[in-house]
């Protein structure tokens, strides 16, 4: 069982987290573990840690890739096979990237809720269901093509906002890695 | 209509969405907490608002606040009200919430349970998918049992999108609600073979899961998982096959034999890691589950050993680590094979990846012996020396003391080598396991009298020391080993030399600096020691000496009786009278000393841990009778005297032997010390090391203070440990040189007495002779102690509700319960659901397509059966003789007939297995062939009655329902029917979609044709009109999306669009289709009357009791009553029909004590509560009188509410 997913950044700032077990009150806490433990390791050292304290015994492990500026630590319990989920981390990553057509950091803090679907295709409920990356970009942009049909007509005008929004922003700059670079955004006029 | 669509979405277009959010916390950097507080408000706004659009927004932004770590629990409902949103789009964003944000506290979530099994059965698979994968996080007991059978019918849905999906959240389901296991067992054993590979794959996951907590339940799926794994060419799912394996193994040791070549095979021909990994991984267990006895065994470890090493030199770390992971769990059972890596293993120590040398350490661990072990610590220490980083220190110093304390120290020679390897583990700044080190130190002094002397020794060097300690390391875990220092200076301080120096070492004033627990023993042991002291100098006849002594005591105790801990407080300051006492005593010239030494006469000896657990109840004591009437109920303070006796009762056995017993147990010491004379190098294997003291209170919370010291503090005075591995090194070589003489002669011996094997030239552990004497003492137990060991099986595992047994046959009782709506069904069904639910239907295909899966299920068990016994044949190896053909792992013939045989009874399976076990062979066959006729003869004998075959069709009733129950009831109402065809439907109002309501119109053929092209063709009126697509005119009809063979039925779903809903009003219709049958096909027509009535514009709508007040004070609703009389039925019945067929609900209490009381019910009156499509608030009040009841009903349009109350009345009248 996969008992927790997440993401964060070199500085610890949560880009997504998806719990599979029951952790009401010590969510934000297991993250700034995980954070501790994943981010003070060498590059150049394994992608398995002995799972910190909160998240459960020592059944667990933290399973970890670094890309750039993310972190993607996957916690689970023996019943998975490690390499398999480091394979799974990849296939995660690599299915961003087609999804989003080059992927970086801004994709995921803008658009957490299209990474949740896009998980949700690969793992659900802590189980994985689905390994193959073609599949699952299937299944999504099925879902988006919906999506796109249901909003129709009504939904013009508010891509058409989104995209005057993000045309005021100087530039997205794509390729970011130089951590958690904030983008001034000038502040829109208020229109109401 | 789009228009107006547009003109919505132009005004919430400025609204904040998720990205502008995202945006705005990030330009708000320094006042983050305000801005977002700014937000929230905003949001609650926004949910206030009923354009779903904007509330599916709002929730969006709600999801990513959460991972933020703000609480959005409040929010719930509004979740609950986009999880109903008709598009994908906002249901997708409201199942999100839903599972990040839910859990089984969310008191809202029992509401969803309609929402859900709409959506599970909704035609869109997307809205199916994000429903089961909503469900997946926040499945509760109460959802899993109204929804299994929902789900188990998706197990079969025709696209593997959802039957992956379904497969897979089975497990959770399965979790919640064990009862759901067996009846979809059969099931979920089928997907195992499902075409699809990711169903497959998910079965496999499912399966894998449960097996690997209750494996011993699957072993009869073993030789379906052999095929899969010799067939399937999915890494992922081989993986999780053989890690299956790696579990069933070790129950069933045939299993293992059979697996070993296959997987054999795979190591060598694999190319990927993962799947190498893990069959190494799921050799050695079968390694480890096969005894030795196999002759190729070695080999195949050789093999594992072999991989093994290339992954651990693979430059890859991951492969290292998990290469260091495998080994140690072959160390276990072939310590040999691993042994010779140990340079490997120790250059894995050296390693820069903290993970890689943990597991290194690990490894060390099983490798020592008496041989290597100083060697090893050795370099340990060395490592403990360089390290930086406590983590890893402590790490190192946990297991060094492991590696020694190891199976009651089974690998120490050399007492006095461990006790100087502990002081000088004294040395390390800021580790947090001083007491780990103060455990052993007391451990060892205790149980090893040999020792004792050396021990006091370095103990009271260490409290000279103590200056050092306490100055530098004053807030530190590390002088917790002044705790043991101090008692064992105490206790055996007759092995003390220079008892005054230590006495005088024990009172300085930096003492007081120490923790409070640490200076009451201080206190303590000072006294000891002023005892021993005292009898010294006056057997010595030195009556001054021991007047200053006394003196000492006097100046020196006052600064414990000032002391803050309330311990050592009292402590002190009894001592100190006592000590004053003896003063005034010995100025009389009265001798004292042996009055003080009694205080302390006697032994302690070392008591088991679990001891107290052990001590039997004396037989004729019943702990839980009472042994005086417990006082009348009047008293309200009889808890107390209760409490009291408890804990008396509970200490009882912990207090030191009386004086009465005192006698009784100096025998038994004296007998136990007999036995252990007699064996003169005793050491029993106590299942683990003692270590009472490791849970000294108080030891965590004190703050580690880091002290950086450049130069490692080092004990003056004290023997390093490492002269120790040099004598011993001399030691061994004298004793392997005696040895070697008399081997000698042996040899010579041996060689006048003929041949012998002349034993191997290494030297193995026995030989080697401990340096001193030890006598290791047993930790005591109490006589008679129970010898079971059940303390470590955890009642609370939730695994274990799971450990079903799968191949028994399934009851009739044992179906999942299932909500009807068929009147036809004589079922009943559990009338808790009724009040919140409007009771949603199934389309009725699925009862005949339960039938036959029923069948189908059956079939399976039977061939399950059938496997499970064959899986003796399946697991022999050996071929079975030429002449009587060898069945196969599962032959087609004997399917055949047993097919025809009744399902077996579960013992004779065993008893079948049982004999096969033991029967070689040959005698096998027969012995199948026997049982099969007698289970043949057995079938006429176990005919079932012929009624339960519909008794199967009953649903189990869940829960238990207190009164009297109500007949299952369907919202569907019969619309037409004729010979061909019967038409029965139910309209639904949406709250999303204004003014639209949507009409299920079940279709059932009952002719032997089939039924195409059906046509649905209706009249609009001024008030409602059909939606039809687009570029039809109104005239056309709207084909039905399906045809219907004989027999079968379905579910097509319009959409209407009404203007008014205040007034009930009926729509005629006409269905057309093509009747086909042999003969040819016919033209036929049906004419039909849809009526919307107006309890069918309302949605059940749940609301709060404070809002509900509110409304009612608001004074904009008009008020209207009736009153039926001559009503027989229950109050309780009569609420849930209002419910159920106008739509209506209870109130929900704001804070709920438990799941069935969230509705609001005096006992005979109660508040309800409703919503129209068009937002019209519906208030009733419903009164029960005797044979009578009135309903007040206020709402906001008076004409709705009188119709409204007209359709009630209907209803009523018919109770």
């Amino acid at each position: 069982m996969i008992k927790a997913i997440l993401i964060f950044n070199n500085h610890g700032k949560p880009r997504l987290s998806k719990f599979y077990q029951p952790y009401v009150n010590t969510q934000q806490q297991i993250i700034r573990e995980t954070f501790h433990l994943v981010s003070k390791r060498d590059e150049n050292v394994c992608n398995f840690l002995e799972g910190g304290l909160l998240i459960g015994g020592s059944d667990n492990k933290l399973i970890y890739r670094h890309y750039a500026t993310l972190y993607f630590v996957f916690c689970v319990d023996s019943s998975e096979s490690e390499l398999g989920i480091l394979d799974l981390i990849q296939v995660f990553v690599e299915t961003l990237d087609k999804c989003f057509e080059n992927v970086c950091e801004l994709d995921l803090i803008f658009h957490v809720d299209k990474v949740h679907n896009i998980l949700a295709e690969m793992v659900m409920g802590g189980m994985v269901l689905e390994t193959n990356m073609n599949e699952i970009v299937t299944q999504i942009d099925a879902q988006n093509k919906l999506e796109k049909s249901e909003a129709g007509l009504a939904g013009a005008p508010a891509r058409a906002v989104s995209a005057v929004k993000n045309m005021n922003l100087p530039e997205i700059p794509r390729n970011i890695n130089i951590g958690d670079i904030s983008i001034k955004v000038p502040n829109l006029p208020s229109f109401k | 209509m789009a228009l107006k669509m547009v003109k919505g979405s132009i005004d919430r277009m400025f609204d904040k969405n998720l990205q502008d959010l995202v945006r705005g916390i990030r330009n708000h950097k320094e006042d983050e907490a305000k801005y977002i507080s700014q937000c929230i408000d905003e949001i609650k706004q926004e949910l206030k608002q009923d354009n779903i659009a904007v509330k599916a927004n709002a929730v969006c932004k709600l999801t990513y606040l959460q991972m933020l770590g703000y609480d959005i629990s409040w929010a719930a409902f509004n979740i609950i009200e986009v999880m109903s949103a008709s598009k994908f789009t906002f249901k997708r964003i409201g199942y999100l919430a839903a599972s990040q944000s839910f859990h089984e506290g969310t008191d809202v979530i029992m509401l969803t349970t309609n929402q859900i099994r709409k959506d599970l059965s909704s035609p869109s698979q997307y809205d199916t998918g994000v429903a089961l994968t909503g469900l997946s996080c926040f499945v509760t007991p109460d959802l899993a049992r109204d929804l299994a059978n929902d789900i188990m019918t998706l197990m079969s849905h025709t696209k593997p999108y959802i039957r992956k999906k379904a497969v897979l959240i089975m497990y959770k389901v399965f979790l919640k609600y064990p009862e759901s296991l067996r009846p979809a067992f059969p099931r979920l054993k089928e997907k195992l073979e499902d075409p699809d590979p990711g169903v497959q794959s998910a079965a496999v996951n499912v399966i894998c899961e449960l097996a690997r907590r209750n494996p011993k339940n699957y072993l009869s799926l073993a030789p379906l998982f052999f095929k899969l794994m010799t067939s399937s060419t999915n890494n992922w799912v081989l993986i999780k096959i053989i890690k299956l394996f790696g579990a069933l193994t070790p129950l069933e040791p045939r299993l293992g034999k059979k697996l070993i070549e296959p997987l054999t095979n795979l190591i060598h021909s694999t190319s990927a890691m993962s799947l190498l990994y893990e069959c190494v991984n799921t050799v050695i267990a079968v390694l480890i589950s096969l005894s030795s006895g196999m002759p190729n065994h070695s080999a195949s470890i050789q093999l594992c050993v072999q991989k093994l090493r290339i992954l651990i030199e693979d430059s890859d770390q991951n492969l290292k680590y998990l290469g260091l992971l495998a080994m140690s769990k072959i160390l276990k059972t072939h310590p040999k094979s691993v042994q010779s890596h140990k340079d490997l293993i120790l250059q894995c120590l050296d390693d820069k990846d903290e993970s890689i040398r943990l597991r290194a350490l690990d490894l060390l661990y099983g490798m020592v012996s008496k041989k290597n072990l100083m060697e090893i610590v050795k370099k340990l220490m060395t490592h403990v020396d360089k390290a930086e980083g406590t983590t890893y220190r402590d790490e190192l110093l946990t297991k060094i003391i492991d590696i020694c304390s190891q199976s009651n120290y089974q690998y120490i020679t050399n007492f006095e080598w461990y006790i100087s390897i502990l002081v000088e583990l004294t040395r390390l700044e800021g580790t947090r396991h001083g007491h780990l080190i103060a455990a052993q130190m007391l451990d060892v002094a205790i149980r090893v009298k040999a020792i004792r002397k050396f021990a006091v020794s370095q103990m009271s060097a260490l409290l000279d020391s103590a200056h050092l300690l306490a100055s530098s390391t004053q807030r530190n875990g590390i002088c917790e080993v002044l705790y043991a220092a101090a008692w064992i200076c105490g206790e055996f301080s007759e092995h003390l030399q220079e008892p005054h120096h230590t006495l005088e070492a024990m009172l300085r004033p930096r003492v007081t600096t120490l923790p409070g627990h640490i200076q009451a023993v201080y206190v303590q042991n000072v006294v000891k020691l002023y005892a021993s002291i005292l009898q010294q100098k006056e057997q010595a006849g030195e009556a001054e000496g021991a007047q200053a002594v006394t003196q000492l005591m006097v100046d020196r105790l006052p600064q414990f009786v000032q002391s803050a801990d309330l311990e050592v407080q009292e402590r002190a300051s009894c001592i100190l009278q006592l000590v004053k006492h003896i003063q005034k005593l010995q100025a009389k010239d009265v001798p004292v000393a042996e009055e003080v030494s009694a205080l302390f006469a006697g032994e302690l000896n070392p008591v088991a841990p679990k001891a107290q657990k052990k001590v039997p109840v004396p037989e004729g004591l019943d702990l839980d009778a009472w042994i005086n009437e417990p006082l009348s109920d009047s008293e309200s303070e009889d808890e107390r005297p209760r409490a009291v006796f408890h804990e008396e009762e509970q200490r009882r056995p912990k207090h030191r032997p009386s004086e009465a017993d005192e006698e009784e147990l100096a025998r038994r010491r004296e007998a136990r010390k007999q036995e252990q004379a007699n064996n003169p190098f005793y050491i029993k294997s106590s299942p683990s090391p003692q270590k009472r003291y490791q849970d000294t209170p108080g030891v965590e919370h004190i703050p580690v203070v880091q002290i950086d010291l450049s130069v490692p503090l080092k004990v003056p005075g004290l023997p390093m440990s490492d002269q120790y591995v040099k004598l011993e090194e001399e030691r061994r070589h004298r004793q392997k040189l005696e040895k070697d003489k008399r081997r000698k002669k042996r040899k010579e011996k041996e060689k006048k007495g003929k041949r012998r094997h002349s034993s191997l030239p290494t030297e193995s552990d026995e030989d080697i002779a401990p340096a001193q004497q030890v006598d290791i003492v047993t930790e005591e137990m109490p006589e008679n102690a129970l010898p079971s060991d059940e303390d470590d099986k955890d009642p609370n595992d939730p695994y274990r509700a799971l450990d079903i047994d799968l191949d028994k046959p399934l009851a009739d009782s044992e179906k999942l319960p299932i909500q009807k709506h068929r009147n036809t069904e004589t079922s009943k069904s559990p009338e808790k659901d009724v009040p919140m639910v409007e009771k949603k239907s199934k389309k009725p295909k699925k009862k005949e397509k339960k039938h036959k899966e029923k069948e189908r299920d059956k079939e399976k068990k039977k061939e399950k059966e059938k496997k499970a016994e064959d899986l003796d044949f399946w697991l022999s190896t050996t071929p079975p003789p030429a002449p009587a053909p060898a069945p196969a792992p599962v032959p087609s013939t004997d399917e055949c007939e047993d097919a025809k045989t009744e399902a077996q009874g579960e013992e004779d399976d065993a008893e079948g297995q049982d004999q096969d076990k033991k029967s070689p062979k040959p005698k096998k066959k027969k012995h199948r062939k026997e049982k099969e006729e007698r289970t043949k003869g057995k079938k006429k004998s176990k005919k079932q009655p012929p009624g339960s075959e519909e008794a199967a069709g009953e649903p189990v009733q869940n829960g238990a329902p207190e009164e009297e129950q109500l007949p299952p009831e369907s919202s569907y109402s019969l619309l037409a029917e004729n010979s061909y065809v019967k038409m029965t439907c139910d309209i639904r109002g949406s709250l999303q979609e204004d003014s639209q309501v949507t009409v299920a119109i079940v279709l059932e053929n009952r002719s032997s044709s089939i039924l195409k092209g059906m046509e649905l063709s209706v009249l609009d009126s001024l008030n409602a009109r059909m939606a039809r697509p687009q570029g039809s005119s109104v005239h056309d009809g709207v084909p039905v999306p399906f045809q219907l063979p004989p027999g079968v039925s379905n579910e097509a779903q319009y959409v209407f669009t009404i203007q008014s809903i205040v007034m009930a009003q009926k729509l005629k219709g006409t269905l057309s289709f093509i009747a086909k049958n042999d003969e040819g096909a016919t033209h036929e027509k049906l004419d039909f009357r849809l009526h919307f009535s107006c309890s069918s514009y309302l949605i059940t709508t749940p609301c709060y009791s404070d809002a509900f007040a509110k409304l009612l004070e608001s004074g904009d609703l008009s008020m209207s009553s009736i009153k039926v009389d001559g009503i027989r039925m229950s109050f309780q019945n009569l609420l849930a029909k209002i419910c159920f067929h106008h739509h209506f609900s209870g109130l929900l209490k704001l804070w709920p004590r438990a799941a069935q009381e969230v509705v609001e019910r005096v006992d005979s009156c109660a508040s309800m509560y409703s919503r129209s499509i068009q937002g019209h608030h519906v208030c009733l009040l419903v009164k029960k009188g005797e044979n009578s009841v009135s309903v007040d009903g206020k709402c906001s349009d008076s004409t709705l509410l009188s119709n409204l109350l007209e359709e009630m009345k209907a209803t009523l009248a018919k109770c």
